[in-house]
């Protein structure tokens, strides 16, 4: 199987340099889990309806990397996950903070290749 | 002995309902003048809205009394200690009592005698006959009993006016500026209001006004007074006051020792009283002076609390005093005003109308110290001590963490249009951290007119007691089939862990299982507290706060092992911080083996039971308050809750346990227990109130038991008890879960019975499942490399974050 998560910063032209990260079946539905790629501390989401997403594991409003221990839920449409110091929602999409839409963490391209999750920091 | 009673009312019926619950084994007759036994003449009205003469008749008389019904007494003979009926009948006694009431004053107008009065069943019938030919009504008099009537004719169809000669309602219980709010409330529900003018003349059909004024009525109702019924005492040759009333003295016995007066016919202490509680007293002192005893009557509390046309209306204590403070808002209909002492300490008394919230707070106090501003008592709305959104200052900070003040939060409601609590976080950030400012924002949300939706979030139309029923009647497991069935979307922080909680509390098994582990927050998620940062505290359990060397010195190597800062918590507890996440399973392990489990600091559940070391050292102590500790803590340990709950048992009432500042608190008694609950530390502090007295110990655990379970089915998501129980009422509550009110006493039985049998220690679980054992790790991909972003330095010889930098735009 392979999923492709489309994804709008995944720069085209430019070959995608992809680091897996665990089995698919190692992340539970709507919980996250922190990888360390290239020094870089990612939180990998798996949401209800089976999409992935990955964003940047840092907190920005209390500056721990806390981020993959938050809350997966929806707010309207969006996938969101609460950030569990200070319950701050931001979009696993796009990365902004819907609390705060001037802050925003990163995203990254994810995948599922061979059963295996591989995400680019590239 | 022979005992006669003349009246049949409340008072009467009480009195002998004392003599014959004591034991009295003489005769007793009642000699009433109504035509039916005694009803409860203070619900008089609900027999105009639904409510049947039964429902009103109090149970007859058991034991020795005969009670004859419409035999009104005419005449008392002291020689011959006889009393003479109107039909001639006579009755001998040998103790007299008289219990006639009063009648209502009705004023000598031309054309009275087409008016009706309100006091019994039959003067009701006589309005309701003719209400239903008639179109308006006219009551006169604008007291508590007058709106009352009114009320009621306004419910029979008529259009209502009210007559009050003095300038405003309620002159006797309110001033100018409570009376103009009442008169607000009435004349919004549609009542016609004339004050400052007395009556001219009755004519069928008309009532003209002594300003002149002319209402078409075909129903007219005094209510102008009350006048004690004292005419056989006057026949009798007893001593009468100036005024009117059976002269008395504290034992309740009139000028002939062989006579009893008591009720609202009395005068004791220069007083008639017009309320039901003091004649009630006067009967038991009255019921025990005949049967030999000492009692006397002390005065009555003349406070009250009505809902009058839908209003609260409420007064205690005395009403004037050296000093007063006044909280008027017309708009929102609420006038409030206390009576305080000359040095500003001691409250006198009190009026409330439009919000009865600080009543039953405040009556307690009247004759003491404040202890707090009165204006700070003022406000108190219905759930509080002293702290309310209207009450705050603009520059008053009311989120600390955030440091939000009011002025920004009431800028931010009114210029975004922010309708709920949610809103308010969102836009301010008040109340996202410790949370313990939400009640306030939604006070202040209330009190800026914004009317509060009851959804728990985007997700559920529910609240929280609403989902909780959901929940148990349908048998749900699952949260997804919850939100599915009931809910949209896929939930959020607020609703996955307050379903966890529901889940958790019906269901019980471990939190960590299945879907459930997905809707836990961090702290459950981990088994541990999470700290600034990203660290996490562990606090194992200590039952009491009872602890062997042995142990402690494990507690200590530990820490040691791994590095941790540790400090003995309020609790009686310690805390081990600074553990990363892939330690916690090892650290477990470690304190596993030494046989101690989690104490779930880091979940809504129980978390400590205090104690002090009570009767087995303390040389004050009454009872052994450790041992009673340790069995309540490993009783209600891992019970999930709405919040977090704490409780503490002190071995006398030197209360050195803090026990009144708890969820549930024990003080032991030479005689048991004393069950406090309801109390509160943290951002706003409150005593504990006393729910039960003396309780074996038996008794003691059914009663908390209970208290727990009813609470977890009934509060909100994040209420305290303290909170909790003052919005549901400690009388309330105690008829709930002693008296079994709703009959569900079984079934909260049940629910704790299938806890404490259910009941495992999550962190051994937890290290006996390799499952859930993966999730306990830095990173997936990199399990043994510690987070790098977590660095310490030293501090008084133990570690102390390094700050972490925020960035946040
Ligand atoms: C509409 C209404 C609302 C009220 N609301 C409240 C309230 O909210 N809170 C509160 O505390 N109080 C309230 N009260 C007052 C309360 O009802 C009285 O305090 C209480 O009824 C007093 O009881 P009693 O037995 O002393 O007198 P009564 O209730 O007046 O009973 C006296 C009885 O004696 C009978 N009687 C009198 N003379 C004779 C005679 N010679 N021979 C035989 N029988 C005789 C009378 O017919 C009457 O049945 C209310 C009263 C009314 C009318
Ligand atoms: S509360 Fe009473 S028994 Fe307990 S320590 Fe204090 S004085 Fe002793």
């Amino acid at each position: 199987m392979t999923i492709i998560q489309n994804h709008p910063e995944t720069r085209t032209g430019t070959a995608t340099a992809w680091t897996p990260i665990c089995a698919h079946a190692d992340l539970l539905p709507e919980r996250g889990a922190a990888a360390l790629v290239a020094g870089r501390q990612i939180a990998v989401f798996r949401t209800f309806d089976g999409r992935l997403f990955a964003v940047g594991n840092r907190d920005p409003f209390s500056g721990a990397y806390v981020i993959s221990r938050g809350i997966v839920g929806t707010r309207g449409e969006e996938p969101v996950v609460s950030a569990p110091m200070h319950k701050q929602s931001f979009s696993l999409v796009t990365g902004m903070c819907l609390d705060d839409p001037a802050t925003a963490i990163p995203t990254y391209p994810v995948r599922v290749h061979n059963g295996t999750v591989e995400v680019s920091v590239a | 002995m022979r005992i006669v009673v003349v009246g049949y009312g409340p008072t009467a019926h009480r009195l002998v309902e004392s003599l014959t619950g004591r034991g009295f084994t003489g005769t007793i007759t009642v000699l009433g003048e109504e035509p039916r036994h005694a009803y409860d003449r203070v619900a008089l009205t609900s027999y105009l809205t639904g409510a049947t003469l039964e429902d009103l008749t109090y149970p007859a008389p058991e034991g020795p009394a005969t009670v004859r019904l419409a035999e009104r007494v005419t005449e008392i003979d002291r020689d011959r200690r006889v009393v003479v009926t109107a039909g001639g009948h006579e009755e001998p006694y040998d103790v007299l009592v008289l219990a006639t009431g009063s009648a209502p004053f009705v004023p000598p107008v031309p054309g009275a005698e087409h008016a009706f009065v309100y006091r019994t069943i039959d003067d009701l019938n006589a309005i309701r006959d003719a209400a239903s030919g008639a179109s308006a009504g006219v009551v006169v008099g604008g007291g508590l009993l007058g709106l009352e009537a009114a009320d009621a004719l306004r419910g029979l169809g008529l259009a209502t006016h009210v007559v009050e000669m003095a300038p405003w309602l309620m002159p006797r219980q309110v001033d100018e500026g409570g009376g103009a709010v009442l008169r607000g409330h009435v004349e919004r529900l549609g009542l016609s209001v004339h004050t400052g003018t007395g009556l001219n003349r009755i004519e069928p059909d008309k009532v003209v006004l002594a300003d002149g004024t002319e209402i078409d009525a075909g129903v007219v109702v005094f209510s102008a007074g009350i006048r004690p019924r004292d005419e056989l005492a006057f026949q009798a040759g007893l001593e009468l006051g100036e005024r009117g009333g059976i002269v008395v003295d504290d034992a309740m016995r009139t000028s002939d020792p062989a006579i009893y007066a008591i009720g609202e016919c009395a005068l004791v202490g220069g007083m008639v009283y017009g309320l039901v509680a003091p004649c009630f007293s006067m009967a038991e002192v009255a019921a025990d002076r005949i049967l030999g005893g000492e009692a006397v009557f002390t005065g009555g509390d003349l406070s009250a609390k009505l809902k009058l046309l839908g209003v609260d209306v409420a007064s205690f204590g005395q009403l004037s005093g050296a000093l007063d403070v006044t909280y008027m808002d017309p708009v929102a209909g609420v006038y409030k005003k206390l009576f305080i002492s000359d040095d500003a300490r001691t409250l006198l008394g009190g009026i409330c109308v439009g919000d009865a919230g600080p009543y039953s707070l405040l009556r307690p106090m009247v004759g003491r110290e404040l202890s707090a501003s009165p204006s700070d008592l003022l406000f108190a709305g219905a759930g509080g001590a002293g702290l309310s959104g209207a009450d705050f200052p603009d520059d008053a900070q009311v989120c600390s963490c955030n440091n939000v003040t009011k002025g920004q939060i009431c800028t931010a409601i009114h210029e975004l249009g922010l309708t709920d609590v949610a809103g308010v976080k969102k836009c301010t950030r008040a109340g996202t951290s410790c949370g313990s400012c939400v009640p306030a924002l939604a006070s202040i949300l209330a009190a800026e007119g914004v009317a509060l939706s009851k959804a728990l979030c985007e997700h559920f139309e529910y609240s929280r007691p609403e989902l909780f029923d959901i929940v148990r009647v349908r048998g749900i497991t699952t949260f997804s089939q919850l939100i599915t069935e009931h809910g949209r979307g896929r939930g959020c922080d607020i609703c996955k862990p307050a379903v966890a909680s529901i889940l958790a509390s019906l269901n019980g098994g471990h939190v960590l299982e299945g879907e459930q582990a997905a809707l836990q927050d961090t702290n459950d998620h981990f088994l541990a507290n999470l700290q600034k940062n990203g660290t996490y505290s562990v606090v194992p359990r200590i039952p009491g706060g009872e602890i062997t060397p042995e142990k402690l010195i494990v507690i200590g190597e530990v820490a040691r092992d791994f590095g941790l800062y540790t400090k003995i918590t309020g609790g009686q507890r310690i805390d081990l911080l600074g553990a990363r996440v892939e330690q916690l399973p090892k650290i477990w392990k470690r304190l596993v083996d030494a046989g101690f489990e989690s104490g779930h600091a880091y979940g809504k559940a129980l978390r400590t039971v205090k104690s002090c070391v009570g009767s087995t050292w303390c040389r004050y102590g009454v009872q052994d308050s450790v041992g009673m500790a340790i069995a309540l803590e490993l009783r209600y340990r891992g019970l999930r809750s709405p919040h977090k709950l704490k409780s503490a048992v002190s071995g006398c009432a030197r209360e050195c346990a803090e026990a009144r500042s708890k969820d549930f608190g024990i003080i032991a008694t030479e005689n048991g227990w004393n069950l406090y609950v309801g109390g509160n530390g943290g951002f706003k502090p409150r005593h504990a109130d006393l729910l039960a007295s003396d309780l074996s110990d038996d008794e003691l655990v059914r009663t908390i038991d209970r208290f727990l379970m009813f609470y977890i089915r009934t509060a909100d998501r994040l209420q305290r008890t303290s909170a909790w129980v003052q919005a549901i009422g400690l009388d309330y509550l105690r008829d709930v879960i002693v008296g079994d009110s709703l009959g569900i006493c079984a079934d909260l039985d049940a629910a704790m019975e299938r806890h404490v049998g259910g009941y495992f220690d999550e962190w051994r679980a937890t290290l006996d499942d390799p499952d859930k054992l993966r999730r306990f790790v830095s990173f997936v991909n990199a399990p043994d490399t510690p987070d790098p972003s977590i660095v310490f330095e030293t501090e008084r010889d133990q570690i102390k974050p390094v700050l972490l930098e925020v960035t946040r735009a």
